[in-house]
C-alpha cells in the first residue's frame, strides 16, 4: 500500500501532473478564501493608511507616513501599547503560574477533582462580552453586589469606584481577564499533566524525591511544549484584547484603560478617521509579528 | 472524468454564490433602524409602521432596534460599506452633514416640498436636518438640555432653583454637607458630561465666541472656552458627583436621580421618561422632578434665555424607496404625529400647532425655553464633524477627571479641528 502511493507520486511528479492539478482544485477554495478575507485586506488596509480619509467618500488626500507619525506622537497611543505589553507580563507572572499551581493540585485523584475543574474551566466558556457586563454590574459602586458583600467582609473597599478611577481601572480588568482565562491553561496544563508516563512519577518516588523536586525537576521539564503553548497563547490574546476592555468602559476613563485594538476602533470607527485607524492596524500588525517571530526564535532554539 | 467532476464543482459554487444576490421582485422593503429599546417606544414606532403597512400592502417595513451606543457603532459600519438603512435615527449636525457630503443620504427636498408638506416642519429643527439647502431628513423632537432636579430634596435643605453659577456651587456645598449627592453623572458616556462644558461655553463666549471659532476666525483657546473649563473645574473640585461617576454610565445617572438618589442631572428633555423606565414602578420623580434653566455667568457674553439642546429625527439613506418619505410624512402628520407626542418618543413637537398636545408643565417649561432662545446650539458633538465633536468629550472628560488643565482641554479641541480644517 505504502509502496504504491510512494511510486505513483502525489508530490513527486511536478507542478503540473495531474494529481497535483487535483490538489489545486481542492486547494482553490480555501486559497481563495484566504486571499479575499487575508491577504487583499492587509494590502487594502496598508493602501488606506497612507491617506486622510474618513471611510464615506471617495479618497483624495494622500499623507504618506504621516498617519505613522502622528500615531507614536500621540501619548493615549502609549498609553495603549503600554497597556498591551503590561497584559503580556502580568499574564505570563501571574495568570499562567496561577494556573500551573491549581492544575499540579487538581491534576491528582481525587474526590471532587472534576467538580473543581469544571468550575474553574465555567468562566472560560462566557463571551467576553458577557463576562465584562457581568463584572462591570459587579463592579458598580452604587448598585453592584460588592457594595453588599465589602461592606461585610472588607469595610475599606466598600463602594470603592473599581472601574471608575484611571489609577484602579486597568487592574480591575485584567483581575477579570485572569478568572476568565486561568481555567483554559489550567485545562492545558492538566492534559500535560497527564500525558506524562505514571512510571516516571513512580521511579523518581522510589529514589525518594519530595514534593518539590518532583515538580521542579521531574514534571516542569516534562511540561514544557504544553507551557510554551499556553505562553504563545497567552501572548497572542494579549495582544488582540478588546471585547472585554470595550464592555468594561471602553478604555475610558481618561484613556486609562486603553488597549491598541479599543484605540484602533475608536479611530475608525468612532471618529471617522479610517485612514489612520488602518495605519494603527497595520502597526498593531507589525508588533504582533515581530513578537510571535522573535518567541518563535526563542522556543525554536530550546528544541521544543 | 474526475477533471471533469471538480470543474463542475467549482461552477456550481461559482454560480450558487452569485445567485445569491438576486433582488427580491414583487412589493417593496423599507429597512427602519431606530434606537428606542423600552417596551413602550418600540410599541409606537411599530404600530405606526403596522398603520402604514395596511394602508400600503406592497410595503413592508422591517425594524431593527439597537441600544443607543450600539446604534452608534453599527450605523457607522453600515456607512462606510455605502450601504445606509432607508430609515434611521439621526441626530442631525456634523455627523449628517459628513454622511450627506459622501452622497450616502437621499436629497428629499423636492418630495417634501410637495403639497406644500416642508411649511408644516418648523424652520429651526429642520434646518439642524439640512445641509447646503437640501433636507435630509425630518426631526420629530427637538428640545434643550437643562437641570432636572428633585424638588423634594432641594426644599428640606432650604435650597432654591439656581439663578447663577455661583448659586449651583453653593447649592452643591450644602447639599455635600448634608451627605447627599448634588449630581449624577454618566462619565464614561463622555456625552453627559460634555454638556457642562458646552453649556458653560454658551453662557461664557455666547453665539459670537462659537461662531468665531466655528468659522475660524477666532479658536477654542479663545478665553470664553478657557473660562468654561476653569469654571467647570471648580465645580469638579467641590466633588458634587457620586463615587466613581467616571466609570458609570449615563443609565447609572439617570438612575440615580430617578430613585432619589442624586439631587440633579443636567440632560436633555428625554431625562423624565428616561428616569421613569428606570424605577421600578416605572413612574419616576413624579411631580418632584423640577426643570431649571442652566444657570447664567456672571460676565459672560451669553444670555440665560440661550440654550443648548438638540433632537431626534429620522433621516433617509441613499438608497431608499419613495415609499420611504411617504411613510416618514405619514407618521409626521395628522393623527399619527399626535399619537407620536402621546408617546414618551416626541416631548416637544416639531410639527407646527401641535404645542397645544403638550399637557406635562415640566415638558412646557423646555419646549418654551426652546422656542424663546435667541442663540440655539446644536450639542457639539454633533454639531462639530466627529473627528472633533469626539476630542471634545475626551477634553472634557480629562478635567471631570482632573487629569486635563481647562487651557490643555481647550487647546486639544482647537488642535483636533485645525487638523479638520
Amino acid at each position: 500500500m505504502n509502496n504504491k502511493i510512494n511510486r505513483s507520486g502525489y508530490f513527486s511528479k511536478g507542478l503540473f501532473s495531474r494529481n497535483s492539478l487535483t490538489a489545486f482544485a481542492f486547494l482553490a477554495i480555501p486559497l481563495a478564501v484566504y486571499t479575499i478575507f487575508v491577504i487583499y485586506p492587509v494590502l487594502q488596509a496598508i493602501w488606506f493608511s497612507m491617506f486622510k480619509w474618513d471611510g464615506l467618500g471617495p479618497m483624495t488626500d494622500f499623507v504618506g507616513a504621516k498617519n505613522f507619525l502622528k500615531i507614536f506622537a500621540d501619548p493615549v497611543f502609549r498609553i495603549a501599547i503600554g497597556n498591551n505589553f503590561k497584559i503580556v507580563f502580568l499574564s505570563l507572572f501571574i495568570q499562567l503560574p496561577l494556573a500551573l499551581f491549581i492544575a499540579l493540585i487538581i491534576a491528582r485523584k481525587f474526590k471532587g477533582a472534576v467538580v473543581y475543574r469544571a468550575i474553574f474551566f465555567l468562566p472560560y466558556i462566557l463571551s467576553e462580552v458577557i463576562a465584562g457586563v457581568l463584572w462591570s454590574f459587579i463592579y458598580n459602586p452604587q448598585f453592584g453586589i460588592q457594595n453588599t458583600i465589602l461592606v461585610e467582609w472588607i469595610p475599606f473597599l466598600a463602594d470603592f469606584p473599581f472601574l471608575g478611577s484611571p489609577t484602579t481601572v486597568f487592574y480591575s480588568i485584567f483581575f477579570v481577564m485572569i478568572w476568565k482565562y486561568f481555567g483554559l491553561h489550567m485545562v492545558l496544563y492538566i492534559a500535560g499533566l497527564q500525558n506524562i508516563p505514571q512510571e516516571i512519577e513512580e521511579a523518581a518516588r522510589l529514589d525518594g524525591v519530595n514534593w518539590w523536586q518532583m515538580n521542579l525537576h521531574i514534571i516542569l521539564p516534562l511540561l514544557k511544549p504544553t507551557i510554551f503553548l499556553s505562553i504563545f497563547f497567552s501572548i497572542v490574546g494579549s495582544f488582540q484584547t478588546f471585547d472585554i476592555v470595550w464592555a468594561m468602559g471602553k478604555g475610558e476613563p481618561v484613556n486609562a484603560a486603553e488597549t491598541m485594538v479599543t484605540y484602533m476602533y475608536k479611530f475608525g470607527f468612532q471618529r471617522f478617521q479610517l485612514g489612520y485607524g488602518s495605519a494603527v492596524a497595520i502597526v498593531i500588525f507589525i508588533i504582533t509579528l515581530i513578537v510571535g517571530l522573535v518567541y518563535q526564535k526563542i522556543t525554536a532554539s530550546k528544541d521544543i | 472524468m474526475k477533471k471533469i467532476l471538480i470543474t463542475a464543482l467549482l461552477a456550481i459554487l461559482l454560480v450558487s454564490t452569485v445567485s445569491c444576490s438576486k433582488k427580491e421582485s414583487d412589493g417593496v422593503t423599507i429597512s427602519f433602524w431606530h434606537l428606542d429599546t423600552a417596551d413602550e417606544f418600540k410599541a409606537t414606532w411599530q404600530k405606526q409602521a403596522d398603520a402604514f403597512m395596511k394602508l400600503n400592502p406592497h410595503v413592508k417595513i422591517e425594524i431593527t432596534i439597537l441600544e443607543n451606543e450600539a446604534f452608534k457603532q453599527k450605523i457607522a459600519t453600515m456607512m462606510q460599506s455605502g450601504n445606509p438603512p432607508d430609515l434611521f435615527r439621526s441626530w442631525g449636525g456634523g455627523v449628517m452633514n459628513m454622511y450627506a457630503e459622501s452622497g450616502l443620504l437621499r436629497d428629499i427636498t423636492d418630495e417634501l416640498k410637495k403639497d406644500n408638506y416642508i411649511d408644516t416642519i418648523s424652520e429651526g429643527p429642520l434646518g439642524v436636518y439640512s445641509y447646503k439647502g437640501k433636507v435630509y431628513g425630518i426631526p420629530y423632537t427637538m428640545g434643550a438640555v437643562g437641570l432636572w432636579y428633585n424638588k423634594k430634596i432641594f426644599k428640606d435643605n432650604g435650597i432654591e432653583p439656581f439663578k447663577t453659577w455661583d448659586d449651583l456651587i453653593a447649592g452643591c456645598k450644602k447639599l455635600k454637607a448634608a451627605g447627599i449627592t448634588p449630581i449624577a453623572l454618566g462619565g464614561n458616556d463622555k456625552w453627559p458630561g460634555h454638556f457642562w462644558w458646552v453649556y458653560l461655553a454658551v453662557r461664557t463666549g455666547g453665539k459670537e465666541a462659537f461662531d468665531k471659532a466655528y468659522g475660524r476666525s477666532g479658536s477654542f483657546t479663545d478665553e470664553p472656552f478657557i473660562e468654561a473649563g476653569r469654571l467647570l473645574k471648580q465645580l469638579v473640585d467641590i466633588k458634587p458627583f457620586q463615587k466613581g461617576f467616571l466609570g458609570a454610565t449615563y443609565t447609572d445617572q439617570s438612575t440615580l436621580v430617578a430613585n432619589g438618589q442624586a439631587a440633579m442631572e443636567l440632560m436633555g428633555q428625554w431625562a423624565p421618561s428616561v428616569q421613569a423606565q428606570n424605577t421600578d414602578d416605572k413612574k419616576g420623580l413624579g411631580d418632584d422632578l423640577g426643570f431649571m434653566p442652566f444657570p447664567a455667568v456672571s460676565g459672560g457674553a451669553g444670555k440665560i434665555t440661550d440654550a443648548m439642546g438638540g433632537g431626534d429625527g429620522l433621516a433617509v439613506g441613499k438608497n431608499a424607496p419613495d415609499e420611504t418619505i411617504e411613510f416618514l410624512k405619514f407618521m409626521m402628520s395628522g393623527d399619527n404625529y399626535k399619537e407620536l407626542m402621546s408617546s414618551p418618543i416626541s416631548i416637544l413637537p416639531t410639527v407646527k400647532g401641535a404645542d397645544k398636545y403638550i399637557t406635562d408643565p415640566q415638558e412646557k417649561a423646555v419646549a418654551e425655553m426652546t422656542a424663546k432662545a435667541e442663540y440655539y446650539q446644536l450639542y457639539y458633538d454633533q454639531y462639530l464633524p466627529p473627528a472633533v465633536g469626539e476630542v471634545v468629550k475626551d477634553a472634557t472628560q480629562g478635567i471631570f477627571a482632573g487629569t486635563k488643565t481647562p487651557e490643555e482641554a481647550a487647546a486639544m479641541i482647537e488642535k483636533a479641528m485645525k487638523e479638520e480644517n
